[in-house]
């Protein structure tokens, strides 16, 4: 295994920014088309009594790449020379799709996946019932239409929806808004 | 990374992006959170309140995915298997949270390199259990199962929605994440209860049945237990008696757009007074735990 920095030796500036660019580059295990940091949930990269720390959060309490994410982040920081990582992990705040930054947005997209429309901060009060679809137009990451339909909300994944696009007549994906 | 068989990889710590599937390697649902406890908090009495709403959520994941292969189409599959695997979720984190915050609550017939989690939803015996009657109960047909999924999903959410304000950190930071997922669950829920009540008269008649054969087990959700009552009055649980008006709301919503009218069916009594909160189960729980438990039970020095 590489070591490049030594466990005793202090962590630099730029050592911590360093391991903040590795993290940054891990991607999602379950949407390998993302970044951790595009997907919002790479909440913090810090350097703590020579070791590097990575707080992450889980987009879904059940959500079993978690520590597949674990992983990838110590063998990732591990072999740019950083041997000696703890990852923690914040249920709090709890994730939301806001998160997923415009880039991760645009690869999405790119990759036939619908992004999430921005949600904004929660009212307060009870969650409201919803007793139809979303009417919010999730437009076919295919052919760009607007016509297109909810088959489930819940897909392959936790995170997204399955559609199909009216027009072009193509299932697609959807990252569901949370 | 090699093994000299497939078998030996599903046992391997393998750390260097080695793992095989998700799902392995699990090692503890709370790593890297914060294990604090507000210092005034009876240690047993959050432990006890983690294992309620753990087993509320784990018992019901485990009937929830057996409709997984039997659902009416591919995409009821794919969702109740995603609402059972939230739940799933919840639970992991509430009973690692139990048994990090009172070590006795761990069953003593567990091995000793089985993690809490699994401790607690393998080794244990149907007394132990404190989850509330109406998730044990068999799925019945899909009617039934919207119908129960209906009014856990408005309890639980009702639930979680003041749980976020609770003294526990952890508890408060899993609610706070469970509404979100709760919310989906109960709309879910809801939209086929509209679906199949205002539908034809076939399947109005299977929605109203199934509504009837849940509302027995309703009564019990609202019902506190004296630890629920103590804690709640220490600002750590809710107490459950207060979200009954809540609950009926939405419930009344749901069944007058439906056109379903409100059953009235009358409440399964609890056994001498205890229920499913005091660890007094129907016989449909030993089947589900039977199923459930026997895999890790046959083979206590399993690792996975």
């Amino acid at each position: 295994m590489v070591s490049a920095v030594p466990t005793s030796r202090r962590l630099s500036t730029e050592d911590l920014e360093r391991a903040r660019l590795v993290a940054e580059r891990v991607c999602d295990p379950e949407l390998p088309v993302l970044t951790l940091a595009d997907l919002g949930v790479l909440r913090d990269v810090a350097v703590e009594a020579g070791r590097v720390v990575v707080t992450i959060t889980p987009t879904y309490s059940g959500c079993p790449a978690l520590d597949a994410m674990r992983a990838d982040l110590r063998s990732g920081l591990a072999a740019e020379g950083f041997p000696d990582v703890e990852v923690r992990t914040a249920l709090h705040p709890a994730w939301t799709t806001d998160w997923i930054s415009e880039e991760g947005r645009r690869k999405l997209a790119e990759h036939g996946i619908a992004p999430p429309a921005r949600l904004g901060p929660r009212a307060a009060g009870p969650v409201p019932l919803r007793l139809e679809p979303p009417s919010a137009t999730v437009r076919c990451p295919r052919c760009g239409s607007a016509d297109t339909v909810e088959l489930s909300r819940f897909g392959a994944t936790a995170c997204k929806a399955l559609r199909r696009c009216q027009d072009c007549r193509e299932p697609f994906e959807h990252v569901k808004e949370i | 990374m090699s093994w000299d068989n497939a078998y030996e990889s599903l046992t391997e710590e393998h750390d260097v992006s080695g793992h095989w599937a998700f799902g392995t390697g699990f090692a503890d649902a709370l790593a890297g959170v914060g294990h604090d406890v507000p210092a005034d908090v009876d240690r047993a009495e959050l432990a006890a309140y983690c294992v309620m709403l753990g087993d509320d959520a784990l018992v019901f994941a485990q009937r929830l995915s057996e409709w997984c292969s039997n659902a009416p189409e591919l995409e009821e599959d794919v969702a109740l298997a995603n609402i059972a695997l939230d739940l799933l979720g919840q639970a992991r984190m509430l009973l690692t949270r139990a048994g990090e915050v009172d070590p006795t609550v761990r069953p003593a017939a567990a091995p000793e390199h089985v993690p809490d989690e699994d401790a607690l939803a393998y080794f244990r015996d149907e007394r132990a259990f404190r989850n509330v009657r109406m998730v044990e109960q068999e799925p019945g047909d899909f009617a039934e199962t919207v119908a129960r999924l209906l009014v856990f999903g408005c309890w639980r959410l009702a639930l979680f929605e003041r749980l976020a304000g609770s003294r526990d950190p952890v508890l408060s930071a899993i609610a706070a994440k469970g509404v979100k997922e709760l919310a989906y669950h109960r709309d879910h829920a809801a939209q086929w209860a509209l679906r199949l009540g205002d539908g034809t008269e076939f399947s109005r008649e299977r929605m109203r049945a199934g509504l009837d054969r849940v509302w027995p087990f309703v009564a019990e959700l609202f019902t506190p237990h004296p630890v629920e009552t103590r804690l709640a009055e220490a600002g750590v649980a809710v107490d459950p008696a207060e979200l009954r008006s809540t609950v009926d709301d939405v419930l009344d919503r749901v069944l007058v757009a439906a056109g379903l009218p409100r059953p009235e069916t009358p409440a399964l009594p609890a056994a001498a007074g205890l229920a499913g909160r005091h660890g007094v189960h129907t016989e449909p729980m030993g089947y589900l735990l039977a199923e459930m438990q026997h895999i890790a039970r046959s083979h206590p020095a399993a690792v996975w």
